[in-house]
């Protein structure tokens, strides 16, 4: 099974998924990150590929995109770094990006490449849906890989209905009309979020953008399953100090009991 | 006048799913499906109205000054013993092609009922008549433009503020064009129900390409019925035009792509040369990728990374190009030709001290071609002045020698 769906099999409240961008702040720090986090109780991870021109992000993620890049992030040296990390790792990863990279990987390759190293799903914001559901999905369902869909509050019912029945995994509810890192109220948010609620979708929902500390998780979890960090924590990880000291403590600050099952 | 709606049939129009051959579609991230949604729904039933077509027409009419002539260059036709017309883009109001399609997209958002226009530029011509059509509509404007580009075409920067625009330096990445799209993009994501994104050019996702060749389609529509008067035939024998994201060559080829005759040239911008690092030379040194949500032919490394480009022109410094151009090129039903830095201001220089026209560094780009390609004497060559050289008097004095 599917270690998105063996999570949500034993755990529906409160999942924190933390985005972190790879080969951030340093090109080795890619293991470190994931390991930390993991051993901070965090339910699943998320790792960016960096990517030159990230249109859905906002500044700080595209900061650090761009550093990362400078660093000698890159896929293939990503899938290096990840060649062996389900020895020690076992909460499920998701690689988030943009499509220009994986079509110059090949997707192909890419989606093999991911089966191959023990990644569990996949959100590329660019995909459109038609394409994915006429030409890739299979191909992902092959591999295991649950393809990650976002919905917004602008997203109508129809649609979300419609991306709720090809998603795997969960859906990701984009908390407001944004690019990421953005500071509008999480809890103006939960008449969205009750909706989603209410429409019963087969996915669980986990919100993202614009949670950055316990506050905003909170909120969050009320009428979902749980919510991803991104741009809070990239910004707490690239202050000074030693990397794992800094990745336990902001996570203890959003979540400081690790929940068990 | 009349705006091109029926295409179908054509092997160079988009197709129904808003592709041109494997170029084009809509490569969005989700929060800005609703918006790009609305307009594929609704641009060609709104541009099709009577009274939308009479507003367009009449303000292209008496606004901007259209048609806009279709000047026998003779000294210039002399020199390369020819028949060369200039296409004279250069004398709308604003100085450039850019206001057909500003027009045209205003028109459009206020019946979508929006209240708040953004726009990107990179030589600021766009910015301009994007700030000139909110000005004339009284609608809010934010133009993005990358902070080098702030810097290199001042004079435009002046005027878009006069008009009432607020000019929002892009300053990531190579701070020019492409850093203006991504930044103006992000503003449509974070402003998702009262905004219009008026894109300059034949980039971005579907509709937008098909939309701006077909408020530019004007060109190509005026350069037929000219032809016709002053030569007995309105088809010319070469249509050339620069390219950037290429929407003066898209207006100027439109009524000619399915017209096999005629050669289509479009002219892209070599920088410092093509192999030297410093080129926006996109359809030689790009492949097939994505960007600003369109899928075409851009500047990349093998990892997949948009590369920075080079030009002097503000205007053709950008890493892709329209999907219709990628598939003429592709299809080989058009040519391509690259001109340098110096080529252009070369031919700058020719066509002001031949004809008294000062042209803008873009439309300079086409114009340097012309030494390249073996005319007849016979040939009607049709060349798009797509703006005029005020803006970039600055470089131009900096090289006189
Ligand atoms: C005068 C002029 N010509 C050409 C261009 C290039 O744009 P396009 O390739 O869309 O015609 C610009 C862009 O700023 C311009 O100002």
């Amino acid at each position: 099974m599917n270690r998105i769906d063996q999570l949500f099999a034993k755990k529906q409240h409160n999942i924190l998924n933390i985005y972190c961008t790879a080969g951030y702040p340093q090109l080795d720090d890619t293991l470190t990150v994931l390991e930390t986090l993991q051993a901070s109780g965090v339910d699943m991870i998320e790792l960016g590929m960096p990517f030159s021109d990230p249109l859905a992000d906002g500044p700080v993620i595209q900061d650090s995109s761009t550093q990362a890049i400078k660093n000698g992030m890159k896929l293939s040296v990503l899938f290096q770094q990840l060649a062996h990390f389900r020895n020690h790792i076992s909460v499920p990863v998701i690689l988030m990006g943009y499509l220009n990279p994986v079509l110059q990987y090949g997707i192909e390759n890419f989606v093999k490449k991911c089966a191959e190293v023990g990644i569990d799903g996949l959100i590329i914001p660019d995909l459109p849906m038609a394409e994915y559901e006429a030409e890739y999905k299979s191909l992902f369902e092959q591999h295991n890989l649950h393809n990650i869909f976002l919905v917004t509050p602008e997203t109508s019912e129809a649609r979300i209905r419609k991306i709720d029945s090809i998603s795997k995994g969960f859906i990701y509810a984009v908390s407001s009309s944004s690019t990421t890192g953005n500071n509008k109220s999480v809890d103006l948010q939960q008449a969205y979020f009750q909706k989603l609620e209410g429409m019963q979708l087969s996915n669980p929902v986990l919100v993202g953008f614009g949670i950055r500390d316990k506050a905003t998780f909170t909120s969050a979890c009320e009428h979902t399953n749980g919510a991803i960090i991104g741009t809070a924590f990239v910004q707490a990880i690239a202050q000074p100090g030693e990397l794992s000291e800094k990745i336990t403590s902001f996570v203890q600050n959003v979540r400081p009991i690790p929940q068990q099952a | 006048m009349n705006i091109a709606i029926n295409t179908s049939g054509s092997a160079y129009h988009v197709d129904s799913k808003g592709y041109f051959g494997k170029f084009g579609g809509a490569y969005i991230p989700e929060m800005l499906y609703p918006n790009v949604e609305e307009l594929q729904e609704n641009y060609l039933r709104i541009m099709s109205e009577p009274s939308f077509q009479q507003e367009f027409e009449a303000l292209l009419k008496d606004y901007v000054g259209r048609p806009s002539p279709l000047y026998y260059a003779k000294r210039l036709s002399g020199k390369y013993n020819t028949n060369i017309y200039l296409k004279r883009e250069d004398l709308n109001h604003t100085g450039a092609h850019k206001v057909n399609n500003t027009i045209g997209q205003i028109l459009l958002a206020k019946r979508l009922g929006k209240k708040r226009i953004i726009a990107e530029t990179g030589a600021g011509q766009h910015g301009v008549a994007t700030a000139t059509v909110c000005a004339l509509m009284g609608l809010e404007c934010v133009v993005y433009m990358g902070k080098i580009d702030i810097q290199r075409q001042a004079p435009n920067v002046a005027r878009m503020k006069m008009l009432g625009a607020t000019v929002v330096p892009a300053t990531s990445g190579s701070q020019t064009l492409k850093d203006a799209t991504n930044e103006a993009i992000r503003d449509w994501i974070n402003n998702p129900v009262d905004t219009h994104y008026i894109i300059g050019s034949v980039v971005g996702p579907h509709p937008y390409p098909d939309m701006v060749a077909r408020f530019q389609s004007v060109i190509s529509e005026e350069i037929r019925l000219q032809l016709q008067e002053k030569t007995g035939n309105p088809l010319p024998d070469y249509a050339i035009a620069c390219v950037g994201g290429g929407s003066n060559a898209a207006g100027t080829f439109f009524h000619f792509m399915d017209e096999p005759s005629v050669k289509l040239v479009a002219v892209e911008a070599a920088g410092k040369g093509v192999d030297s690092g410093f080129s926006a030379a996109t359809t030689v040194l790009g492949s097939l990728g994505v960007i600003h949500g369109s899928k075409t032919l851009l500047m990349q490394t093998d990892d997949g990374q948009i590369v920075e480009p080079h030009s002097i022109s503000a205007g053709l410094d950008y890493p892709g190009v329209g999907p219709v151009h990628a598939h003429l090129f592709d299809s080989k039903r058009g040519i391509v030709m690259s001109a340098t830095d110096d080529e252009a201001l070369a031919a700058a220089y020719e066509l002001t001290r031949l004809e008294g026209i000062i042209p803008a560094l873009e439309s300079s780009h086409a114009l340097a071609k012309l030494k390249d390609i073996n005319f007849k004497p016979s040939d009607v060559v049709v060349v798009c002045l797509s703006g005029r050289g005020d803006k970039d008097l600055e470089t131009y004095i900096q090289h006189l020698k």
